[in-house]
């Protein structure tokens, strides 16, 4: 089984903070992680592969400083790494970096003979759009699950996972290939063992441009990108809101008062 | 202080450390407080494969070396001196075996402890034999192709969890010290049983646990070495654990300094953070100080060790005592520092001086280790 898990390299964003002027992140100083959801991909595909066999494909695009994701992912579990990385890539919005990736993946198909399972973070924590795993799947033309919290049951063409919703979960069956996204319910990542760092440390990356994937050039980067960026602003504090006091009569009259005044308006 | 670690050695601390945080410190309280063995732990230590740095790669583990058992102890110890103690003492059961063990002995032992998938613990100390080993009184008397051993060890850390214990016996009394012999026992031999469970000031994650030989017969390939070695495989074994207890003190100490530090900068009187105090900085100068000097000590001694220096016992008592006095006096200082708040159960640095204060008792109290390092000196310099 050839299993795909998609992951992007975020600032930690304990450590974030914004330029007020610029509205833009500032990112000196800040240490780089894999993006907190895609630890749970990862540990999924490695899972998946030790139930099925197979390898896992770990893939990001970024600058060349990503590479230090992709080892990180291998000292987990991952077997191969891409690195897709081009100028042509900067300012991409969640569809062209979906694109991207479905061309690399593309080819990642030709190179490891298909794929069967692609596994994404269900979002990222710097954007927070939750869209590129849907859109990979969108530009594969393959069935997604999103927010998916245990994988029940893989047979040779079809799984059976459990979905996430606001009120409980989805069963649902989808033939192969697909794409999943994870929700941190899913699994609980490993640590890395000191035999997978030093694999890690020599593991060959594999690097892919633009051309390497076959990707057409007006729909990269920021041509490629639809969204238009109107403006970025720290939202205002919450304020404490409202404390309410005295015996529970008096309390439970004035919070009904307010709530008939939020209601009626 | 870059201490030109090898790239290897980098990985070992950065993992060690990962487990700490993220594993190690969520818990330790916990752990202190129920004296639960925290298996949980040894499972991510014993997958992260660091129960193999005291293994040679031939049977299963990633080459023995004590620079890097010091380093993994260090890291896990700055989180909790207990839980790491649970990982070293695997590592001191370990070592006679490692030294001693013929072929068939370490491809049917090693494997097991390489992974973690069994932990290993020493058994020497008696109620009546604690400084003075020489005066130990559990026997083995051979019959056949068996030993039967007789007797009670006590203060065994691991006990009870531990699958496989290095043990030492009498085999000939006329001989005094000549006269022990090492053996392995495994758990579930008819005759070995376990006594009570000690209930301790420190380092409570751990057991601590009475080993009760009553005609215990093993076979007779258990034999570590030949009969009339078990104090020169104690000897040495210690040569290599001593600096793997100075490590856990110094990570101790160095967790307890990292908690005084933040500490400090948090808590304000007089309208300031007390991190602005001069006398409070000095403080923190004196520790910083007196880690560095025992981490310089560790790491020397350990490289000597790892280098195959022979004569080691001096520098290995003097690494062991001093990174634990000093991890004792750093403890009390960071308590100090925390004020009232320090002495309540609410935060962890008290912890840290009850677990401090074995690292200057056991594998030979502090006082034992002088006796070492005066008469190896006096031995050196006097003639």
């Amino acid at each position: 089984m050839n299993i795909i898990v998609c992951i992007k390299q975020v600032p930690e964003t304990t450590d974030v903070r914004i330029n007020p002027e610029t509205n833009t992140l500032i990112r000196d100083g800040v240490k780089s992680i894999i993006n907190p959801f895609d630890m749970y991909a990862i540990e999924a595909g490695v899972r998946l592969k030790e139930k099925m066999g197979g390898r896992v494909i770990v893939i990001t695009m970024g600058p060349p400083q990503a590479e230090a994701a992709l080892r990180e992912a291998i000292s987990m579990g991952c077997d191969d790494a891409v690195l897709v990385s081009d100028r042509a890539f900067a300012g991409s919005d969640t569809w062209a970096t979906s694109y991207t990736l479905s061309c690399a993946i593309k080819k990642c198909a030709k190179e490891f003979n298909g794929y069967d399972v692609i596994i994404c973070g269900k979002q990222a924590s710097d954007g927070d759009t939750a869209q590129v795993g849907p859109g990979i799947s969108t530009h594969l033309d393959i069935p997604q699950v999103t927010y998916v919290k245990k994988i029940e049951e893989v047979k040779d063409n079809s799984v059976k996972v459990e979905r996430m919703t606001e009120e409980g979960f989805d069963v649902i069956s989808a033939p192969l290939p697909v794409l999943f996204t994870v929700v941190k319910e899913i699994n609980e990542p490993r640590i890395p063992s000191l035999k997978g760092m030093m694999r890690a440390k020599s593991a060959k990356i594999l690097v892919w441009t633009a051309k390497d994937i076959d990707a057409d050039p007006k729909d990269l980067g920021l041509s490629g990108s639809p969204t238009n960026v109107v403006k970025i602003f720290t939202p205002p504090h919450r304020t404490g809101g409202q404390i309410i006091t005295g015996d529970t009569s008096e309390v439970t009259a004035k919070t009904v008062g307010l709530l008939k005044d939020v209601i009626t308006g | 202080m870059n201490y030109l670690l090898t790239d290897e050695q980098k990985m070992i601390k950065e993992l060690a450390h990962k487990i700490a945080e993220e594993k190690i410190r969520p818990v330790a309280a916990q752990h202190d407080k129920t004296e639960e063995f925290p298996w949980e732990v040894i499972k991510v230590i014993a997958e992260s494969d660091l129960f193999g740095l005291f293994i040679p790669e031939e049977y299963g583990g990633m080459g023995v070396s004590v620079m890097n058992l010091c380093l993994a102890t260090e890291e896990l110890s700055r989180a909790c001196g207990g839980i790491a103690v649970c990982y070293a003492a695997s590592a001191l059961g370990t070592f006679p075996i490692v030294l001693y063990g013929n072929d068939a002995q370490k491809k049917k032992y090693l494997p097991d402890l390489a992974k973690g998938k069994k932990l290993a613990a020493f058994g020497l100390t008696e109620p009546e034999a604690g400084s003075d080993a020489g005066s130990i009184k559990t026997t083995a008397r051979k019959e056949g192709n068996y030993y039967i051993l007789n007797g009670t060890k006590h203060f065994i850390t691991n006990g009870g969890d531990a699958e496989t214990y290095s043990v030492v016996a009498i085999t000939d009394k006329s001989k005094g010290a000549r006269g022990a012999s090492a053996f392995i026992v495994e758990k579930g031999t008819k005759g070995f049983t376990f006594g009570k469970k000690e209930d301790k000031l420190g380092i409570r994650a751990s057991s601590t646990m009475e080993l009760i030989f009553n005609d215990c017969k093993i076979p007779a390939e258990n034999l570590l070495a030949k009969e009339g070695m078990g104090f020169i495989v104690t000897m040495r074994t210690f040569d290599m654990s001593r600096p793997g207890v100075a490590a856990q003190a110094l990570g101790i100490g160095q967790g307890a300094l990292e908690l005084a530090a933040k500490y400090m900068r948090q808590r304000k009187q007089f309208d300031k953070p007390i991190s602005s105090f001069q006398g409070l900085q000095w403080m923190i100068a004196d520790m910083a100080t007196e880690l560095e000097a025992a981490r310089a000590l560790i790491y020397s001694c350990a490289r000597a060790v790892d280098a195959g220096e022979k004569d080691i016992g001096a520098a290995s008592a003097m690494a062991k005592m001093f990174a634990s006095d000093v991890a004792f006096k750093v403890c009390d200082m960071a308590l100090q520092i925390h004020g009232g708040y320090g002495y309540m159960k609410d935060y962890p640095i008290e912890k840290y001086l009850r677990d401090a204060k074995i690292c200057q008792i056991y594998e030979g109290t502090n006082q034992i280790q002088r006796n070492i390092i005066g008469l190896q000196t006096i031995k050196d310099l006097g003639k």
